[in-house]
């Protein structure tokens, strides 16, 4: 390993890969080698990021869409978690479920979330049903296996230590499974935030109301290139908070159970 | 009653044919209430004799039984003392004592008296709401003791308990160790590989030299305890002192050392 980097340093390291990326977009999108409608440069994007946030565009404003696609993805991740994790922890506990589920769900996640479109909107619908089966399908994946490695790896001294006090298999998984495996889920979490998230604007394919996919697909429609990029700013903006906040309570719980140094 | 029975009992990992053969034709009988130690060299297969009374393994010769019962799953009427203590680290100290008595559906006004008796008797209590990496190894291995002690249970099995700890710690632990067996006595078959450790703390000493595990001796202890009145003396280095006990100590540590000659020879 390297010398420890102060957080400071990290920072500031970071903020100077992102200022090299947006200086190398400027120079190329104001050097006239590519029509702006190409690529818009920084400085239009931002001015036009800064416009949706007050005007609105394709029936709301950007913190409206944002609203609306937040809401979409918080039912399908809550949806994933809530089954994933049980799933995979039973998986991890009884060798017959696993041996059942494990071939079928290693198929079925290799198929890219964006891949169900169709089938959503024809089994839930173009209204909340059809997008949240998309992004639940892109953040189901990593709860199960995630649980599932947790379960897993868990010291096996701890299994015998309760099978010696007469443990029940519903208070193993509970007591000894599922908090053994609480580093794993969350980083599983934390994955599976960023897939569902993803998946956004593949959901939104679908919907013809509101949403950050939605403003973009009508971006495009009206070759706003710059309506286009300030949506992948947000969802971009908003993944890293989202990813920020989950680490966070990550630290949280590590530090609560004793296991940060 | 907790009587251990080993009959005829051998260990095969792996294919019966070319697997290793870690036990063969062990026969040992521990009496109701008494204190029984294995005492051989790293690998020799006594930690598997202890785990197959716990119902952690499975011989593949022979029958392991407890009053007369052949042992198919662990079960908290043997409760086990791990070498690396096995605590929950999730769970403080009290709901560490307190699993096995919740999954014997004890009610919970008995369960706290019980676990308040436990952590006074193991001096514990002002530890209660501690999580085990705030406590000491010598500590965290009381709490799996008492974890084990509080169940009442029949069989109390150690598995070289003190042998993670340093040499001062794991010199207190044995003198509470030998208190707790006085005052409250339960079947007790206890691992170890220091001789001076059983010959303090067991009736009996059960000699195992390396693989393939067999009982070669098994050499009683507790009558010359009694004769010679070693209880009397409060500390382990005056017991250690006592020419029975340096008599005892030396015979056990020839008779585990003249094997291993012969294996060279």
């Amino acid at each position: 390993m390297n010398k420890q980097i102060s957080l400071a340093h990290s920072v500031g390291l970071g903020f100077l890969g992102l200022a090299c990326f947006i200086g190398l977009w400027h120079g190329l999108a104001t050097s006239g080698l590519v029509p702006a409608v190409f690529l818009p440069s920084p400085v239009d994007v931002y001015d036009r990021f800064s416009t949706l946030l007050e005007r609105r565009f394709a029936g709301a404003t950007l913190p409206g869409h944002l609203a609306a696609s937040f809401q979409r993805f918080a039912y399908g991740f809550v949806l994933a978690a809530l089954i994933g994790i049980p799933l995979g922890l039973l998986m991890g506990w009884y060798q017959v479920l696993d041996e059942i589920v494990s071939p079928l769900f290693d198929a079925l996640r290799f198929v890219a979330p964006i891949a169900w479109v169709p089938f959503a909107a024809l089994w839930f619908g173009t209204g909340i049903g059809g997008p949240i089966m998309i992004i639940f399908a892109g953040a189901f994946p990593p709860c199960v296996i995630n649980a599932y490695r947790g379960a897993k790896f868990v010291d096996p001294r701890l299994i015998e230590a309760a099978n010696m006090l007469g443990t029940p298999s519903h208070r193993v998984i509970r007591e000894v499974l599922l908090p053994s495996s609480v580093p794993s889920i969350i980083s599983g979490l934390r994955v599976s935030a960023g897939l569902g998230w993803q998946s956004l604007v593949g959901a939104e394919l679908i919907v013809a109301s509101a949403g950050v996919g939605y403003m973009m697909v009508q971006g495009q429609a009206n070759v706003s290139t710059t309506t286009v990029m300030a949506g992948m700013v947000a969802i971009g903006l908003v993944g890293l908070a989202l990813d920020s906040a989950l680490r966070l309570i990550e630290r949280i719980i590590q530090r609560r159970r004793g296991l940060d140094q | 009653m907790g009587v251990i029975q080993f009959q005829d009992v051998g260990k095969i990992f792996g294919p019966k044919t070319s697997g290793f053969k870690a036990l063969q034709d062990i026969n040992l009988e521990i009496r109701d209430k008494e204190f029984v130690a294995i005492v051989g060299p790293s690998g020799c297969g006594k930690t598997t004799c202890l785990r197959m009374v716990a119902g952690l393994d499975n011989p593949t010769a022979g029958v392991v039984s407890v009053d007369g019962t052949p042992i198919k799953r662990p079960g908290p009427d043997r409760a086990v003392v791990f070498q690396q203590f096995a605590l929950f680290p999730w769970k403080t100290v009290y709901d560490n004592i307190d699993v096995g008595l919740r999954n014997l559906n004890v009610a919970r006004r008995e369960r706290e008296a019980r676990i308040a008796d436990i952590l006074n008797l193991m001096n514990l209590t002002q530890y209660a709401g501690h999580f085990p990496h705030q406590l000491s190894g010598g500590m965290q291995q009381r709490v799996a003791i008492a974890r084990a002690y509080v169940l009442d249970p029949d069989v109390l099995l150690m598995d070289e308990p003190f042998g993670a700890l340093d040499a001062q710690t794991r010199v207190v632990m044995q003198e509470e160790l030998v208190r707790l067996a006085r005052k409250n006595p339960r079947t007790v078959l206890f691992i170890t590989h220091a001789v001076e450790e059983a010959v303090y703390l067991a009736d009996r000493v059960a000699i195992m030299p390396r693989a393939p595990g067999r009982i070669k001796e098994v050499r009683d202890i507790a009558a010359i305890r009694n004769a010679e009145n070693w209880d009397s003396h409060e500390k382990i280095e005056d017991v250690m002192d006592l020419e029975s006990f340096v008599h005892l100590r030396t015979h056990i540590w020839r008779s585990l050392r003249e094997e291993k000659a012969a294996q060279h020879a």
